[in-house]
């Protein structure tokens, strides 16, 4: 659990799952992106759906350092943003009506959805829109998404309903990157204790330690929920939440973390197993600016002597992706890299005889202290030993990381799970903690950004990916899955899980 | 001195609060917030300063006062260690009893064996089994979980806590069990338990009269130091049944380096095992006159 707190993306709430259903059910799973009933099941409209989840918000502010737990529980559910991301992973308008953008790409203007009202009763203006982008970007919060909303230069509001962006740059990912800016009342005060949103629901009650309820918000101005009320139940301890499922206490498991439990669920048909990929990468990193990691033929022998299906395997079964790169298939500029370095010991050996590492040499593995990375090393160290690259196995805490290798670069290799969704601009800045530094894709990550339309985006961002895999930056290990589990009594709850989100507006459960 | 032993610990609290992003200065702000950017010294003299006031500060995490939460904590742990401590005393007192009385027969001999193995079983090891048992299988209790409401609905809070007080009131009767058992075997082998039969007191008697107050003495503070032990150690159970507890509470706060919660919590279990420790010397002292006129008298 220490781990949940500063893992990557988990500590920070910028935790991105965007799943599909498992490899083998995956072009199935594209088409539809909820779980669903029968057609003809009855469901209770004043239904309380009990969600159980590991991931306590330690606060109510995405922007105070709540955690993932938070956009869990509020994105789209309590609060809503100008734009949202389904959880099939588009980005539609949410309380934008109209858009323009100038064509020089520099200046957005929103128009507002007329006639939406907070929980308290105030209306929604472009008044509250400035305030709580500039919540997101002041100089207080404590946003992850702070950097991505850099090029925001000044906001008008030239009337209750309008509100102009200006860039100081191109920003093709603008609307993407407003779908997790909460619109907060200007005038709400304490949001760390309390909510002022303006979504479906409204906060019942938080207690500490234990859960937090929401219940259906009556003068909502977009289609009523179809429950009556949502109740997130806190574990700290998977074995006890799973208990909680099968004891009927709680209704659904948004994120299992452990395959072994899967399987008390899977042939019962009281239960709903829905498994698929997340947006969570393994990642063998290495720190690319020291030897022997800065050179090229040595990552890439590397990553053709694990074998990365036998390691998915022995961890996660039947469940998880195997990935090529550091782009998952979810993402729009997914190329499937698998092929590049793929397992083959012999051409590894070969590969390390031609840089000059013929009989080995050894290195130091930073190792996170929470599953599954201590697994990961060893597994690494047995197939590395084949090679006779000797692995020491360092295990730290995420605290640790965090200061040693995230801050102080100070570091010859490390496992880390990197969860969030269209992460590979990482990989264009040579600061980041693995210091990978290759021009070409530094210039196509900054030109992608300042693409004029999507398309564009996409094409540079998958020229990026495709040299960074050929590079091999990082060893990819292997895409986690995304498995919810729920009571066969209820449906409609997204499976996907993008961007940590859970929305529980459509969830049903059948009367009974 | 806990204060001390706390801020040795790596890591910065600040970083609890930021995310892998952050740069320089959103820790610097952080680390402001949270006080951790001053020198020790003058972090402990604020400490000890709202400690004199009696306030335990604001949670570096939640921004909540910490005592707000200690409170709301309390209402689950001080039922759970009292209800597992009667549950406990009711378990081990007539069985520890019987089973010294009645060493030499079958059930005596079984009482014992049942009682070492429930010392050597671990506390979640006993939660877990009882959750397979009477939550998954039987559906009789829930498996873990605390009411919304809390107290607000006492029956059901008292549901909730069933399978968790069961826990404690095994795993602690089977350690109470054998001091209970020894008390008595020393009461049994003693001088004024003979001299009582041998004034005409029945065996009944005799141990009702003179053996219970006697053996009770040893056996109190046996209990004072487990109540406590139950205190602190709910975490465990806690965890297992997934209660908002006060063992939650500290262990989450470590993992946060949420040091007023730690502290908090810290300071508050202080006080409550003093107090325990009071009540199980006042106990012993109404229980056996000799203590009291040791103490009036000072030499005797």
């Amino acid at each position: 659990m220490t781990g949940t707190i500063i893992g990557f993306g988990k500590i920070s709430g910028q935790g991105l799952r965007v799943g599909a259903l498992g490899a083998a059910t995956l072009a199935l799973a594209l088409s539809s992106s909820t779980a669903a009933f029968a057609d003809d099941a009855k469901f209770d409209p004043n239904a309380s759906i009990t969600i159980g989840s590991l991931y306590e918000p330690q606060n109510l502010d995405n922007t105070a350092g709540a955690g993932q737990g938070i956009n869990e529980a509020f994105n789209g559910n309590v609060y809503e943003a100008l734009f949202t991301l389904t959880d099939a992973g588009d980005v539609q308008p949410g309380l934008v009506a109209e858009q323009s953008v100038s064509d020089d790409g520099l200046t957005y203007t929103f128009k507002l959805r007329p006639g939406v009202t907070f929980h308290s009763g105030d209306p929604l203006t472009a008044a509250d829109v400035k305030y709580s982008i500039e919540r997101v970007t002041s100089e207080q919060s404590k946003s992850s998404r702070k950097k991505s909303l850099a090029t925001i230069g000044a906001i008008e509001t030239p009337d209750d309903q309008t509100v102009v962006v200006k860039l100081s740059a191109r920003s093709i990912s603008l609307p993407y990157n407003l779908s997790y800016v909460w619109i907060v009342n200007d005038a709400a005060k304490d949001l760390n204790a309390s909510e002022d949103g303006t979504g479906p629901y409204r906060l019942d009650e938080w207690r500490r330690g234990s859960s937090l309820a929401l219940t259906r918000n009556d003068k909502y101005w977009g289609t009523a929920p179809t429950n009556g009320e949502v109740v997130f139940q806190y574990f700290t301890d998977a074995t006890a939440l799973n208990n909680a499922l099968l004891t009927g206490a709680v209704d659904i498991i948004t994120s299992v973390q452990s395959p072994d439990s899967i399987a008390q669920f899977k042939d019962n048909p009281d239960f709903t197993v829905t498994a698929g990929q997340s947006t969570t990468k393994e990642l063998l990193a290495f720190n690319d600016r020291v030897a022997p990691f800065d050179n090229v033929k040595v990552r890439k022998a590397i990553a053709r002597a694990i074998d990365d299906k036998k390691l998915l395997t022995s961890i996660w079964g039947e469940y998880g992706t195997l990935i090529g790169s550091f782009v998952p298939p979810t993402d729009p500029w997914y190329v499937d890299l698998t092929a590049v370095d793929a397992y083959d010991v012999e051409s590894a050996k070969a590969l390390l005889k031609e840089a000059g590492f013929a009989d080995g040499f050894s290195f130091k593995l930073d190792t996170p202290n929470y599953d599954p990375h201590p697994i990961v090393a060893q597994f690494i160290q047995s197939e590395l030993a084949k090679v006779n690259i000797k692995v020491e196995i360092n295990v730290i805490t995420a605290n640790e990381w965090y200061t040693k290798v995230y801050k102080a670069h100070d570091f010859q290799a490390t496992l880390q799970e990197h969860v969030n969704h269209r992460d590979i601009v990482f990989y264009g800045n040579p600061d980041f903690y693995w210091g990978y530094n290759n021009p070409g894709v530094v210039d196509l990550i900054k030109a992608s950004e300042a693409a004029a339309n999507t398309d564009e985006q996409t094409a540079k961002l998958k020229e990026a990916n495709t040299i960074i895999a050929e590079d091999a930056a990082s060893n990819w290990l292997y895409l986690y899955p995304q498995i919810v589990v729920s009571s066969s009594a209820v449906a409609g709850y997204p499976v996907n899980g993008l961007n940590s989100q859970f929305f529980a507006f459509g969830i049903k459960k059948s009367e009974q | 001195m806990l204060f001390v032993l706390l801020r040795l610990l790596p890591g910065d609290p600040a970083n609890a609060l930021l995310s892998v992003g952050a740069d320089a200065v959103q820790i610097e702000k952080a680390r402001e917030q949270v006080g951790s950017n001053l020198p020790l010294w003058q972090q402990f003299l604020r400490f000890a300063g709202s400690l004199a006031r009696f306030d335990l500060g604001t949670s570096f995490v939640s921004g909540k006062p910490v005592i707000e939460e200690i409170a709301a904590r309390l209402t689950v742990t001080v039922p759970l260690a009292l209800m597992g401590f009667v549950l406990a005393i009711l378990i081990a007192v007539p069985l520890g009893i019987l089973s010294a009385v009645k060493a030499d027969r079958w059930y005596g001999g079984l009482i014992s064996t049942v009682s070492q193995l429930g010392i050597a079983i671990p506390v979640f090891w006993v939660g877990i089994l009882l959750v397979t048992v009477f939550a998954v299988t039987f559906r009789l209790f829930p498996s873990g979980g605390f009411p919304r409401r809390g107290w607000q609905n006492e029956g059901q809070a008292l549901y909730a806590l069933a399978l968790p007080v069961m826990t404690i009131g095994l795993v602690m009767g089977a350690s109470l069990l054998r001091y209970v058992r020894s008390a008595t075997q020393d009461v049994l082998g003693s001088d004024y338990l003979r001299t009582a039969r041998a004034l005409g007191a029945s065996f009944p008697e005799a141990l009702i009269r003179h053996g219970i107050r006697n053996g009770a003495v040893p056996i109190v503070s046996i209990l004072g130091i487990e109540l406590a032990t139950t205190l602190l150690g709910a975490v465990v159970v806690e965890r297992v049944f997934a209660l908002p507890g006060l063992g939650s509470m500290l262990l989450l706060a470590i993992e946060q380096r949420d040091y007023p919660n730690v502290q908090g919590v810290l300071f508050i279990s202080t006080l409550l095992v003093l107090m325990i420790g009071f009540t199980a010397d006042l106990t012993q002292r109404l229980i056996d006159p000799r203590l009291r006129e040791r103490a009036v008298g000072g030499n005797a």
